[in-house]
């Protein structure tokens, strides 16, 4: 299992055209993703590639996530998605 | 030949073949008996595919959309087809869930409402997009029904709209180069579809019962002032049709500069929320901007804008006016028009509610930051800027409202009467402001207590009612003294949908009203009957809309000395 957290930059937080690119990035992987508050117990983490599960997970800008992934390319791909995270969308 | 009758709320006439709005989607049943040979994976097949299905046609449209509408036309896509989404619909389809294996609708259906609730609990932007959840849902279900998705209708040919009523959503997704006219039988002349029709320049009938039901592809014929709706055209009515095609190339230009016939000026303003919009509104002949709409930069927004960011929105505006009056009206949010960061969504009664200048009780701070932004774009252009507030219902309201333009340095300040309070005080109002603008749909919907939005009670909500051009008549007598007394003039506008209707319009001067602010659309309408009559017919043809018994005797009785109206098929 693979793990990474991520610190939220996006000005609206997590929901939004952010929530929309991270949530069709993770979409796009084969393999499945999770995502949680920190803190949170890692089963009761929703599944990356829900636009629907992210905005119901409420983060806003400041918050941190955990991601995890297992698998082949796991790494690489949690590393992928820790950069779209970090980004704050609303600044582009 | 068959007729339908409603009320006219845009003048036009026109024919084309009419094309229905789907109903809204039904709630599926629940405890449908599942055959035993329909299996879970069948069902799970079918709502993917019907979810995918609606998300490549959502796709498909964000492609051809610009801007704001096809980012939200490429997140709604996205929840389509959520796997959460899909998911927990699914799980709903087993015979081992709690309360039984639901049909595919019915499973779409309850888990879109789960999602629609943790929505709503989280408040905010995430409340506000229960809507595009419930879109979505309606959009599978139809799918899974094989019925025509919920929205306007694709058409390749022009056609004429007919609906039970529009929603605002709807509204924004209305293309004018393919909708010729619309109809609903549901609705009021204040309702989204009627003030949607007059920005956009489209007849249309609304409050006329039977249209939701003329079958798709049959032609009829239209007449926006009259508020008919005809099949089977005789020759007489296609007459009617061509004639109008032409005349409304004629009534189309304005050119400022709005007289009576006897030369007395009514300036014609627009009403406007962008710069964009006031480009457009200089370019229609508008004299002025009567209603600058600020909301309209606020909206959309979960935090309260800069000030720099609204010097820059105002300033926009104030930059297509060199030298005019533009009339800004400060942040009127509340009831139909919430914004999270200055409203309560869960007022039981949110028109009689904290909205307009009200919110400035709630949240202190906004208003003035407001007012600095005013004063500062105002100093970097050359518009003649006054400003007023929205909802203003009482003398002490009015006087604190003066002061903090004053502490901001805008030196005109004034009031919105909408309320019924500050029409019968108007001249203690008007002794603490420099003037009034009238809103004629919350001044008609407070004064005869019947919800702008409620087709059942169109009759009720009508500018025409002899109380409320009663009102009108107290709040320009009121000013009138007020302005003797002080030696100021204090002049009163009206800033509502009445101003945009030409008969009412004439009786809105003769009542004392000294400018009209409207869609800059009607302006060229209004100009041409305006300079057909003097002051003094104004005034007559107000003493006969004020002495009549009902809103349809007083629009009748005025049309009747207005042989212009018929001529121009307004």
């Amino acid at each position: 299992m693979s793990e990474r957290t991520a610190t939220i930059a996006s000005r609206v937080g997590l929901h939004a055209r952010p929530a929309a690119i991270f949530a069709e990035a993770a979409g796009e992987l084969d393999l499945e993703v999770t995502i949680a508050r920190q803190g949170e117990p890692a089963d009761e983490a929703m599944d990356a590639a829900s636009i629907l599960s992210l905005m119901s997970l409420g983060a806003a800008q400041g918050d941190v996530v955990v991601l995890r992934a297992e698998g082949t390319g796991a790494d690489e791909a949690l590393d992928k998605l820790v950069k779209i995270l970090e980004t704050d969308h609303d600044a582009e | 030949m068959q007729t339908f009758s409603g009320v006219g709320v845009a003048p036009g006439r026109v024919l084309g073949p009419v094309r229905q709005m789907p109903k809204p989607v039904q709630e599926p049943h629940a405890n449908v008996n599942i055959p035993a040979d329909v299996t879970v994976e069948s069902q799970a097949a079918r709502v993917k595919d019907a979810a995918k299905a609606v998300q490549s046609e959502l796709r498909a449209r964000a492609a051809t959309a610009s801007g704001e509408g096809k980012e939200v036309l490429e997140a709604t896509a996205l929840m389509a087809a959520d796997p959460m989404l899909i998911k927990s619909a699914v799980k709903l389809l087993k015979p081992e869930t709690p309360g039984g294996a639901r049909t595919a609708e019915r499973a779409v259906w309850e888990a879109a409402a789960t999602v629609a609730d943790t929505l709503k609990s989280l408040g905010g932007y995430m409340a506000e997009r229960v809507a595009d959840v419930l879109d979505v849902r309606a959009r599978i279900v139809s799918e899974l029904r094989g019925l025509p998705a919920p929205g306007i209708p694709a058409s390749e040919e022009p056609f004429i709209l007919a609906a039970e009523d529009l929603a605002p959503a709807d509204t924004a997704t209305l293309d004018p180069a393919k909708v010729i006219a619309l109809i609903t039988s549901g609705g009021g002349p204040q309702s989204h579809t009627a003030i949607l029709a007059r920005a956009l320049g489209l007849p249309a009938v609304v409050a006329a019962p039977g249209v939701d039901d003329i079958d798709d592809g049959v032609e009829v014929y239209v007449d926006g002032a009259a508020g008919t709706i005809t099949t089977d055209p005789s020759e007489e009515l296609r007459i009617a049709a061509k004639a109008w095609a032409t005349q409304a190339s004629t009534l189309a230009a304005f050119t400022g500069d709005n007289t009576l016939a006897d030369g007395y000026r009514v300036p014609l303003l627009a009403n406007v929320g962008t710069g964009a919009d006031a480009v457009k509104a200089a370019d229609a002949g508008a004299e002025g901007v009567g209603l600058l709409r600020t909301e309209f930069c606020f909206l959309d927004r979960d935090t309260e804008p800069t000030v720099e960011e609204q010097i820059t929105a105002y300033g926009a505006v104030f930059a297509a006016f060199p030298g005019k009056k533009v009339v800004v009206r400060t942040l009127d949010a509340g009831a139909d028009k919430p914004l999270p960061f200055l409203t309560n969504a869960d007022e039981p009664n949110p028109a009689l509610g904290v909205r307009g200048y009200r919110t400035d009780l709630t949240s202190p701070g906004v208003l003035e930051r407001q007012l600095q932004a005013i004063a500062e774009a105002e100093a970097a252009h050359e518009a003649e800027v006054w400003v007023m507030a929205p909802m203003i219902s009482t003398a002490e309201e009015a006087a604190r409202f003066a002061e903090l333009c004053a502490g901001a340095g805008l030196k005109t300040p004034g009031v919105m009467v909408e309320v019924p309070s500050a029409a019968l005080t108007a001249e203690t109002v008007l002794g603490r402001v420099s003037f009034a603008s009238l809103g004629t749909n919350d001044l008609t919907q407070y004064a005869m207590a019947a919800d702008r939005q409620l087709g059942p009670l169109a009759t009720l909500n009508d500018p025409w009612q002899p109380a409320v051009l009663k009102l009108v008549k107290l709040t320009a007598d009121g000013a009138a003294t007020a302005a003797g007394a002080s030696g100021q003039p204090k002049p009163v506008g009206v800033c509502g949908e009445a101003a945009a209707d030409p008969a009412l319009a004439a009786v809105l001067i003769g009542l004392g009203v000294a400018t009209l602010s409207m869609s800059p659309r009607a302006l060229a309408s209004v100009a041409a009957v305006l300079k057909t009559i003097t002051l003094a017919q104004a005034q007559q043809l107000a003493g006969l809309a004020l002495a009549a018994p009902s809103a349809a005797a007083a629009r009748s009785a005025v049309r009747e000395q207005l042989p212009v109206l018929n001529e121009l098929g307004l």
